[in-house]
């Protein structure tokens, strides 16, 4: 047990994960020599060698593609997209390719690999280094979708995902790289894909989170607290497969749900959290399922007041669930 | 590789089979697999106009090409990562007639899907053949993983990949040359180029006659052949696989093909080719073409003719029986398979 940013999580997973199977390749854009541009692969390229941390050229789709055929022929690659931003080229490959891979043919091939894909906003990164992309992949079938908050479940969910059969996308928030730190297991951490976590107990409301909003959804529960509202806070992790027994026995207890994402709004994945909260928790609720999310502009803008309008913080957060409370 | 030696195109007429070093065997062999690929696509189509499939996307033409590339393969050892014309690729690659019919009819033993996908999307793990999807020119940066893992793994094993001239419009064409090329990965992509992306034309697709000419981009040889004369594909698909072998990198082949046929059974070709078009396009058949060869080599007798004949007759009825005879998909069957399955049978998938 040692004191880890979330950023070193993610690096100790990945250093342990290549050390333990020579089938692990990383590849992506500045992930060798530089050790990317966060710094997540420092030291791998020394490590393992060139040959197993590959600097790709500057082509998404190729990322993606070339992991297909690593995949197909025996390794299990892990692609670094470098900005959430610009996955958009290698979408085909993704959704066409990576998740219908093993539906396609049957089960004669599977398609293990984890795709890397640094998120989020608060980082002074304006429209094109700050999206949440969650929703346009949690929608597919045959993809797994994760996106840890704690620096002990960034490691353990990025190992589980790594010795995974099945395509996970493995969404890090940037803002949490080296915002977080706490204690991280030496070695193995047993934080298998397709489990939420509940945070902080609360009997007044659920709020629902993943990545960077439960930091914000947490510090709301303190704000909250103040006020004698007791907020449960529910660490969803995996977006995909999704915990709906936590979720609705969170429900259960507290008949009030917010959902928090920072990607906009409408079609977000809170949505379907709110739909499976209205079909199949109806008889627990008191008040209707309600979201905070970013706003419906196309993406995140830059200028400091602007960005700050974007993001939904505790604050905000706290705000909306007073008025839950309240209904 | 100069631009001019990219845009060569070689000729047939001074090389013999002797002095190439190709046995009378082999080439029957081939012959036979052109013949084979021509009576089962054409099964394909009697298939659907009989109301059993409800649709063909045919490799009449492209047979020369793919049995010609294939053959310069270790057929056990290396990898094809098809496309949807590659009948006559899958068959020299190891696939039965019969599994053929099962994907064309959408049979529960369709063993490249289980009937899951439009017929012609190849795939079967056992004959190292990768599956296919239909987004165009994706599976060439499959084709790099394999030949990544090949090399990273010592496996020694080779890939060849296929793609019509219009998908190599599509920006995957670039980003895979570039990356193979990079690593030198032993990949041969292999372009059949028909002249048609559907209904649209060579001259509106690019501004270059060959798309081999574009190899000088990459730093990779580029060579375009006539598939209409197979021991030309074989010979340069030997060099490109010996080179491939060797550790040297990936070669652009462009092999040029006739269209025999529609695009598809839901294409009429007439609308956009004249009526003088589709009949010259025929005087490059491969089937016919490489018969007249082996009969002026003196490898094809009328006896060995008929011999190929009766030997394809009887591979492509048998198939279409037990295609026929095997059950259909059970809908309760639709669900499995999207997630890795621990009570899977063994040996499939991972």
């Amino acid at each position: 047990m040692a004191d880890k940013r979330y950023l070193d999580a993610i690096h100790d997973a990945l250093h342990e994960e290549m050390a333990r199977d020579e089938r692990v390749v990383v590849l992506g854009e500045d992930v060798g020599r530089k050790g990317g541009v966060f710094g997540v692969t420092d030291g791998l390229f020394e490590a393992f060698g060139e040959d197993r941390v590959v600097d790709t050229p500057l082509a998404e789709s190729m990322i993606i593609g070339v992991s297909v055929g690593m995949a197909a022929n025996g390794l299990i690659p892990v692609p670094e997209i470098q900005f959430a931003d610009f996955i958009h080229p290698a979408f085909d490959q993704i959704v066409s390719e990576v998740a219908r891979m093993r539906y396609r043919s049957n089960n004669d091939y599977g398609c293990p690999m984890t795709i890397r894909v640094p998120y989020g906003g608060g980082v002074h990164g304006a429209l094109y280094h700050s999206q949440s992309i969650e929703a346009f992949y949690a929608h597919v079938p045959g993809l797994k979708v994760v996106a840890p908050y704690s620096p002990a479940d960034a490691k353990g969910l990025l190992k589980a995902a790594i010795r995974d059969h099945d395509p996970v996308l493995y969404l890090e928030h940037k803002k949490l790289y080296r915002m977080i730190h706490d204690q991280v297991p030496d070695g193995d951490v047993d934080v298998p894909v397709g489990h939420a976590a509940v945070r902080r107990p609360g009997r007044d409301l659920s709020i629902f989170a993943y990545g960077l909003m439960m930091h914000e959804a947490l510090g709301a529960a303190d704000l909250l607290a103040r006020d004698g509202i007791e907020a449960e806070v529910v660490d969803l992790r995996t977006l995909r497969p999704l915990d709906t027994a936590t979720i609705l026995d969170s429900v259960a207890r507290t008949s009030r749900a917010l959902i928090v994402h920072e990607d906009n709004r409408f079609g977000g994945f809170g949505a379907e959290v709110a739909a499976t909260i209205a079909e199949e928790g109806f008889r627990h609720l008191d008040a209707p399922p309600t979201r905070v999310c970013g706003p419906d502009v196309p993406a995140v803008p830059f200028a400091p007041p602007l960005e700050q309008w974007f993001m939904p913080n505790a604050e905000k957060i706290a705000a909306a669930a007073r008025t839950l409370v309240a209904y | 590789m100069s631009a001019r030696e990219a845009k060569a195109v070689k000729s047939p007429v001074e090389r013999t089979p002797q002095t190439l070093g190709v046995h009378d065997r082999e080439l029957l062999e081939m012959y036979y697999y052109v013949r084979l690929a021509r009576a089962v696509d054409e099964r394909m189509w009697a298939l659907q106009r009989s109301g059993q499939a409800a649709f063909v996307i045919s490799g009449q033409g492209h047979e020369g090409a793919q049995v010609g590339t294939v053959f310069a393969l270790d057929r056990d050892k290396d990898w094809l990562v098809p496309f949807y014309r590659s009948v006559a690729a899958v068959l020299v690659k190891g696939m039965p007639p019969a599994e053929i019919f099962l994907i064309q009819l959408s049979k529960a033993t369709d063993p490249s899907s289980g009937g899951r996908q439009m017929p012609g999307h190849y795939g079967h793990s056992g004959h190292k053949i990768l599956s296919t999807s239909s987004p165009v020119t994706t599976q060439l940066l499959h084709a790099d993983g394999i030949a990544y893992a090949a090399k990273l793994r010592g496996t020694g094993e080779v890939c060849v990949t296929e793609v019509g001239e219009g998908a190599t419009s599509e920006g995957d064409f670039h980003e895979a040359l570039n990356f193979a090329a990079i690593h030198r990965l032993g990949v041969i992509f292999l372009v059949e180029n028909n002249g048609y992306a559907i209904s649209v034309p060579l001259s509106k697709q690019m501004a270059v006659p060959n798309v081999s000419a574009r190899a000088v981009g990459y730093g990779i040889p580029g060579v375009t052949v006539d598939g209409s004369h197979v021991l030309d594909v074989y010979v340069a698909a030997r060099e490109a696989v010996a080179r491939a072998r060797r550790g040297d990198g990936p070669t652009l082949l462009e092999v040029n093909v006739p269209r025999l046929t529609a695009h598809s059974s839901d294409d009429r070709q007439e609308k956009y080719r004249s009526a003088d078009e589709i009949r010259h396009t025929k005087e490059h058949d491969p089937v016919h073409v490489f018969a007249g060869e082996l009969r002026a080599w003196g490898v094809l007798t009328d006896a060995r003719e008929q011999e190929i004949a009766e030997r394809v007759r009887r591979a492509v009825d048998e198939g279409t029986e037990i295609a026929e005879a095997a059950p259909a998909v059970d809908p309760a069957t639709a669900t499995r398979y999207v997630y890795y399955e621990h009570n899977a049978p063994p040996g499939r998938g991972r």
